[in-house]
């Protein structure tokens, strides 16, 4: 079998594995915390009685054991479950809450993806080609300040200028499902621009570590000697083979994208899933909060596998071994 | 009526239709012999008295989450309350501006038996969004939603009382109390008791059909409910907007920004630290309400030593509430007495003697309980309210002048009401208070209530509570009232901090009327009442 087949598949078993790990830690997490569903819902206005009727009828006085495996089960089979504000007669699947929250997620992480990863290999090169001038310097300087500050540190400033002080943008960004596809950027703006902003100097600057690393290698003062321009030496001769760094560290903040961005979630108060997870955490509504957990495993996972696969297909030693 | 008299009616409504000038309406009114401050007065209120219709407002509200249901047995904050009873339905009475109950569903309510027995009128021609007219039997479902040994509403203590419930004809339902209640009235307007229609014997809650003056268009949990004009509402000058939308934005500093920038119309719960920076801003309006929304510190009455009568009143008298009122609250609050319930609130009183920070009264009452200096525990979390661990800070300082060494414990704001209210000797809470003194009474101070914080049982105390409820009379009432509150406050084991206001800000582009202060935002009916200016 072809090695990179075999990688795959063999990524794709220890994923498994680690979703079900982490499905059993977050269950037993959720079962030591004080408190649940019905408390949460009823606050102040609990009664021992209501409090026991609310979890009859949410399954909560079954033990965590059974719990677990009827979950798992429904699992197995494509169904997430309830969430506890499900009632009689009225279901609400875990699906209905998490699906259009996931993909405001995603769309999110998309548009930041698709302006932060471009820019940040671009500054890395340009950083790589003008080491150690002035220009290395201040885009270094800029882009650890911006990671350095906590990110809804960054958001505030960002909405200050922008929205407050000189209205460019919206401050709130509650997008909805049927908003046209123009407004819903416009809304996004702000996110966006926050979460470009947290990111960028971590993948920049190791794409200039990565390529100022194998500037010492023998094969690139060949090419020196050769004559080709500086711009030619780094393009094509230092990044191909500076690809597997780099892709480790996009997936890895591609990653934080989906799963981290809850900060920015809440000060901009739009609409995405980790903002549903807070939520779920704070009212104790288990079945989402797995359902929520097994999906950062997956998008690790998954972006984990990504890069990896990058990482084998740039080595040709790796790609095709004797 | 004299020619000027009647060109000053007809200026009077011009005025409403902003027509009239103040200077020209103002010199009319003179001529007609008014002085110019009653003729200004007149514009003002004639301005006003003009609710315009038509519109839509944007309203940020500081809760709402991904858990939020339309059925009314856990509608745990603002969000629910405001956008699914206050907007999209109504109970059968309310509360007004002035804090009286007035009829809503019914037009009408009478007590009979010693006020054991009351029967509610439901007005005529009465609809649903969908259509199908309201009846009594929708009513008694709707309450029954609530009620039996298998409900987990939060208004199930509430209507404990009821024994019996029945629907007379269509239009007249009948409840049966345990004891007389006067106040029964105040009690069915409260936000958990909506009157929904019946589907399959039950109550259809998920549906979101009501009667209220919007119908619901779109509910995302946890992010907004957007709501539409009911033509046939049975009050036939409200609504006056066309169209509102409730945002969630939890976080102060988004909601703040939201209003500044004119994404929304309205927010609740104003951010305190920065509103004076907030009222600089000339087209932002803010209204700060005192209701009867209250913090307290309950003392565990049956645990020691708060066991001791001595043991509590010396540490009534080690709190320095004004201390606490200015630093920790910024003077949006009014300074309570250990009295819970609100001035508003009729038969209130204040009682003597008043507890300022005394501590020579604190010493002489501690070493009357036997005791030169006394260690006891706090336990603070900003779930509670906000500022709560800042208080028992400041607690801590005044009450060890007085050779108490109180121990301020932080506790976790996850929980907090499973784990330290009802549970530590001595916690921090809130209510929101309630328009009667007897339902305030009888949820939390009377013996064996299910929410009685300090586990008090006063004997005279229950007797006035059974007597005060059955009596019609006015000045009886007022006198059993007024001990009641009198014992609370010599012999309670609550600390009353201060009767918080409410603060809430708006663009200028909304108006409104008197504004109630029984719950937030208006009583919860902020949609209802308000308009575009």
């Amino acid at each position: 079998m072809h090695p990179l087949l075999r990688t795959v598949l063999q990524r794709l078993g220890l994923g498994l594995i680690t979703l079900f790990v982490v499905s059993l830690i977050i269950f037993s997490a959720i079962e030591f915390l004080p408190g649940d569903f019905a408390r949460a819902i009823l606050g102040q206005a609990a009664t021992p009685e209501t409090v026991e009727a609310f979890q009859k009828e949410i399954g909560l006085d079954k033990p965590p054991v059974e719990r677990y495996l009827s979950w798992m089960g429904g699992i197995l089979q494509g169904d997430f479950g309830s969430s506890f504000s499900s009632r009689v007669g009225f279901r609400r699947t875990v699906l209905d809450i998490i699906a259009p929250r996931l993909w405001n997620t995603l769309f999110l992480a998309g548009i930041t993806a698709l302006i932060a990863i471009p820019l940040a290999l671009g500054l890395g090169l340009l950083a790589a080609l003008y080491r150690n001038t002035f220009f290395d310097r201040a885009v270094n300087a800029l882009t650890l300040t911006t990671i350095s500050f906590p990110e809804f540190f960054v958001a505030y400033i960002l909405m200050l200028f922008l929205a407050v002080k000189f209205p460019i943008f919206h401050s709130l960004s509650n997008v909805s499902p049927d908003m046209p596809f123009f407004e819903r950027l416009q809304r996004s703006a702000l996110p966006v621009l926050t979460l470009v902003l947290v990111i960028l100097a971590h993948m920049m600057r190791m794409t200039r570590a990565a390529i100022i690393s194998l500037l010492a290698s023998p094969y690139i003062e060949m090419a020196r000697l050769k004559g080709v321009s500086p711009a030619q030496v780094i393009l094509r001769h230092a990044l191909p083979n500076a690809w597997a760094p780099i892709a480790t560290i996009i997936a890895f903040n591609l990653a934080y994208l989906v799963v981290g961005a809850v900060v920015v979630e809440v000060v901009f108060v739009y609409p995405g899933i980790g903002q549903a997870m807070v939520d779920a955490v704070r009212s104790r509504d288990i079945p989402v909060v797995q359902a929520c957990a097994l999906i950062f495993a997956v998008t690790y996972i998954l972006l984990n596998l990504m890069a990896d696969v990058i990482s084998i297909a740039t080595n040709p030693r790796l790609l095709h071994p004797r | 009526m004299s020619e000027l008299e009647h060109k000053l009616k007809l200026a009077t409504t011009l005025a409403g239709k902003g027509k009239v000038s103040r200077r020209d309406f103002i010199q009319l009114a003179m001529a007609a012999g008014f002085t110019a401050a009653a003729g200004n007065a007149m514009f003002v209120k004639a301005v006003r008295a003009e609710p315009k219709k038509g519109g839509s407002a944007r309203l940020g509200l500081a809760h709402g989450a991904t858990t939020d249901t339309l059925d009314p047995v856990g509608y745990p904050d603002t969000f629910t309350q405001c956008a699914f009873w206050g907007a999209l339905s109504n109970s059968l009475t309310e509360i007004d501006a002035k804090g009286n109950v007035v009829p809503d569903l019914a037009e009408s309510f009478e007590p009979s038996d010693g006020a054991k027995k009351w029967v509610f009128k439901l007005r005529k021609g009465l609809t649903f969004h969908d259509g199908k007219t309201v009846t009594a039997d929708d009513v008694v479902t709707s309450f029954r939603h609530h009620m039996g040994p298998d409900s987990k509403s939060a208004a199930k203590s509430l209507l404990d009382p009821i024994t019996d419930l029945t629907s007379d004809g269509p239009e007249n339902v009948v409840f049966t109390l345990k004891d007389g209640s006067a106040d029964f009235p105040y009690l069915v307007s409260d936000y958990h008791i909506p009157i929904m229609p019946t589907k399959d014997g039950k109550s259809d809650w998920q549906s979101g059909v009501r009667t209220g003056p919007f119908t619901l268009e779109k509910f995302e949990p946890g992010v907004s409910a957007k709501l539409k004009r009911n033509p046939n509402y049975h009050k036939s000058n409200q609504p006056y907007l066309d169209e509102v939308e409730f945002i969630a934005i939890t976080d102060v500093a988004a909601r703040t920004n939201a209003l500044t920038t004119g994404d929304v119309d309205w927010i609740g719960r104003a951010d305190m630290k920065t509103l004076d920076l907030l009222k600089r801003n000339p087209n932002i309006e803010i209204l700060e309400l005192s209701g009867y929304g209250h913090y307290v510190l309950p003392m565990n009455t049956t645990m020691a030593p708060f066991d001791n009568n001595d043991v509590r009143t010396a540490i009534k008298y080690a709190i320095d509430r004004e201390e606490i009122q200015k630093k920790i609250f910024l003077d949006h609050a009014t300074v309570g007495n250990d009295n819970p319930i609100a001035k508003a609130v009729k038969y209130s009183i204040d009682p003597e003697p008043k507890y300022k920070y005394d501590p020579d009264k604190a010493k002489f009452h501690l070493k009357k309980a036997g005791y030169e200096t006394l260690k006891i525990d706090l336990s603070v979390a900003d779930a509670a309210f906000a500022g709560a661990i800042d208080a028992g800070v400041l607690i801590k300082e005044t009450a060890a002048k007085c050779g108490i060494d109180i121990n301020v414990i932080r506790e976790a704001e996850d929980a907090y009401w499973d784990n330290v209210w009802l549970k530590k000797p001595w916690c921090a809470s809130y209510w929101s208070g309630r328009p009667t003194a007897d339902w305030t009474f009888t949820i939390t101070y009377a013996a064996g209530a299910a929410w009685n914080e300090t586990f008090w049982n006063n004997k005279r105390f229950q007797e006035l509570l059974i007597q005060g409820r059955a009596e019609l009379d006015e000045a009886k009432r007022a006198a059993i009232y007024g001990e009641m509150q009198q014992i609370i406050h010599d012999d309670g084991g609550v600390i009353v901090l201060v009767f918080n206001n409410f603060v809430t800000a708006n663009s200028k582009k909304l108006a409104h009327g008197d504004v109630a202060p029984n719950w937030e935002n208006d009583g919860l009916k902020i949609a209802e009442r308000w308009w575009l200016a």
